[in-house]
């Protein structure tokens, strides 16, 4: 992809972003926030690649650590926004 | 192409699972889709890879210690845990960004951006755990000369960016590293306990930035789409906390509030007297009140003191007939709404919750309002007293109920160092003491009869 299709769809994103985080409940902010550190982890995949496509050395090594410590990025987030969610459910009142 | 579908997919089912969190019927299944559009990218990356087996292992390495740690955390350590979470994606960026140099890369710029980013959201939240743990004192931590220091270094690194993207030479890019995460470490040591929401919203926003700047590096739209959104996200988070508190982004980040203006007016307090109540007044009052609105702040959950009062609430309610509701300051809590997260996990339901502009003009018709572990968020001086360093700032108008309860361990000032006059204003009745055993007391009070 050329760099003018990559800067449209960054600034794109931005728009989406803003208008959609803009909707969220105040009351849902800490489960934004752990459900976007989760879904940042996406960065995964540029370690994965890193990682996967390097024989051996450096480079290597640090790509593995890199794909590591997005995965707990993205585990952590998501289970700990689950958690969170189910305190949520609707409770019936005595 | 059918690779860069995926990436498509998993894109919009992030931007749905956000927009899954406007409310909390659908939010779980948000974050369900969330989860199903990371599944989606990994598998599809795992095309594009030769060495599946060890990637695999330390997917699977970092799940187990994710999970472990998601599980295990109280609600209330919850913001130290979404920092660690913030540097751990940072620092993630950092190392692709040096595993591509050393790779030999050619996207010299982009990397660079990835790097800085995550490398000061690395250290930035590290400094923030540290803080928020107590393993170091929440207090701001300045010493002389720090602003200048920051500058030298933001400037120095500026340079060697500079350098290295001219020359390529992989080793101005370790020094690059090392210089940005001392600065992150430097920005965030000025920063005071209570400003946490502000820079946990700003490091969740680095981490977004951080993604993208490595999207670009490796042409990857998933990236750079999802970047955006968890950038956004976090830059919006900051702009609320920024206004809840009254301050601009530029002075949060400089620091240092708090320290200079503690004993400001501390002797004019001698003179004016505050009425004090017992449990079993309190008890009194509001059991044969209409409506009582609970403001509490992040005193309440420090003393733990949650689910004694969502009892307290339901006695007043089931006992009493009284109509209960809880009003939320947006900075009552370590993190953006963190105050609502801790109500939830006390079985409050979220039906009973309001947010500052839903409630405010609810007190007026208020018989009661129960302020727990609050001070600065209900400081009238934010709108009086033009010179006071709240003026100006959003705050819940107890005052306009009938009876205003403080439950608080002394008259001393807040957070802010500013006294509230509404402890000593005719309708206020002070109640002493720890906010878990006063509102314990009260409950039996309430159920004695």
């Amino acid at each position: 992809m050329t760099l003018l299709t990559l800067l449209t769809i960054f600034i794109l994103a931005c728009f989406v972003g803003y208008f959609v985080v803009w909707g969220v409940t105040p009351a849902l902010h800490s489960p934004l926030m752990s459900v976007s550190n989760a879904i940042s982890g996406v960065v995964i995949v540029g370690a994965l690649i890193v990682a996967g496509n390097t024989a051996s050395g450096s480079a290597k090594i640090l790509g593995l650590i890199a794909v590591f410590l997005a995965s707990i990025n993205i585990f952590g987030g998501f289970a700990v926004s689950q958690r969170m969610l189910e305190m949520f459910k609707k409770k019936e009142k005595k | 192409m059918p690779i860069s579908l995926s990436y498509l997919l998993a894109a919009s089912f992030f931007i749905i699972s956000i927009r899954s969190l406007s409310s909390p019927k659908t939010a779980r299944l948000g974050n369900l889709l969330g989860i199903l559009g990371m599944f989606i990218a990994i598998i599809a990356t795992m095309f594009l890879i030769n060495d599946i087996l060890l990637t695999s292992l330390a997917i699977l390495l970092g799940a187990v210690v994710g999970i472990f740690f998601a599980l295990k955390v109280k609600m209330t350590s919850l913001p130290q845990m979404i920092a660690v979470f913030n540097g751990l994606g940072g620092l993630s960026a950092t190392l692709i960004a040096i595993a591509e140099i050393i790779n030999g890369s050619s996207a010299l710029l982009d990397n660079t951006i990835g790097l800085i980013i995550g490398a000061v959201a690395f250290s930035g939240s590290m400094i923030a755990f540290a803080k928020l743990q107590g393993l170091m004192s929440a207090r701001a931590i300045t010493f002389p000369l720090q602003q200048l220091l920051n500058l030298v270094i933001a400037v120095a690194s500026i340079a060697i960016c500079i350098m290295f993207i001219q020359s390529g030479n992989i080793e101005l890019f370790y020094w690059l590293a090392a210089l940005v995460v001392l600065l992150g470490f430097l920005l965030v040591l000025p920063i005071g306990g209570a400003d946490m929401p502000v820079v946990i919203s700003v490091l969740n926003s680095y981490s977004g930035w951080a993604a993208v700047g490595i999207g670009f590096s490796i042409n990857n739209h998933l990236l750079i789409i999802t970047g955006a959104l968890v950038g956004a996200s976090g830059a919006i988070l900051s702009y609320i906390m920024v206004k809840a508190m009254n301050r601009s982004l530029l002075s949060v980040m400089l620091g240092g509030f708090g320290v200079d203006n503690k004993t400001s007016s501390a002797s004019s307090s001698e003179a004016k007297v505050a009425k004090a109540g017992s449990p079993q007044d309190a008890a009194f009052i509001m059991e044969n009140a209409n409506k009582v609105i609970i403001v509490p702040g992040y005193g309440m959950a420090v003393a733990q003191a949650q689910h004694v009062l969502r009892e307290m609430a339901e006695d007043l309610h089931n006992l009493y007939g009284v109509e209960v509701k809880y009003a939320i300051h947006p900075v009552a809590g370590r993190m953006p709404g963190h105050m609502n997260v801790l109500l939830a996990e006390a079985n409050v339901p979220y039906e009973d919750v309001f947010e500052l502009e839903d409630i405010n003009r609810e007190f007026s018709t208020a018989d009661v309002a129960y302020v727990i572990g609050a001070n600065d968020v209900t400081n009238p001086l934010a709108k009086t007293d033009s010179s006071s360093p709240l003026y100006g700032m959003p705050v819940l108008d107890v005052e306009k109920a009938k009876t205003v309860f403080f439950v608080k361990r002394s008259l001393s000032a807040g957070y802010s160092g500013v006294e509230n006059p509404l402890f000593f204003a005719d309708n206020t009745i002070m109640l002493y003491g720890d906010a878990k055993q006063v509102t314990a007391e009260i409950v039996n009070a309430l159920e004695e009869k």
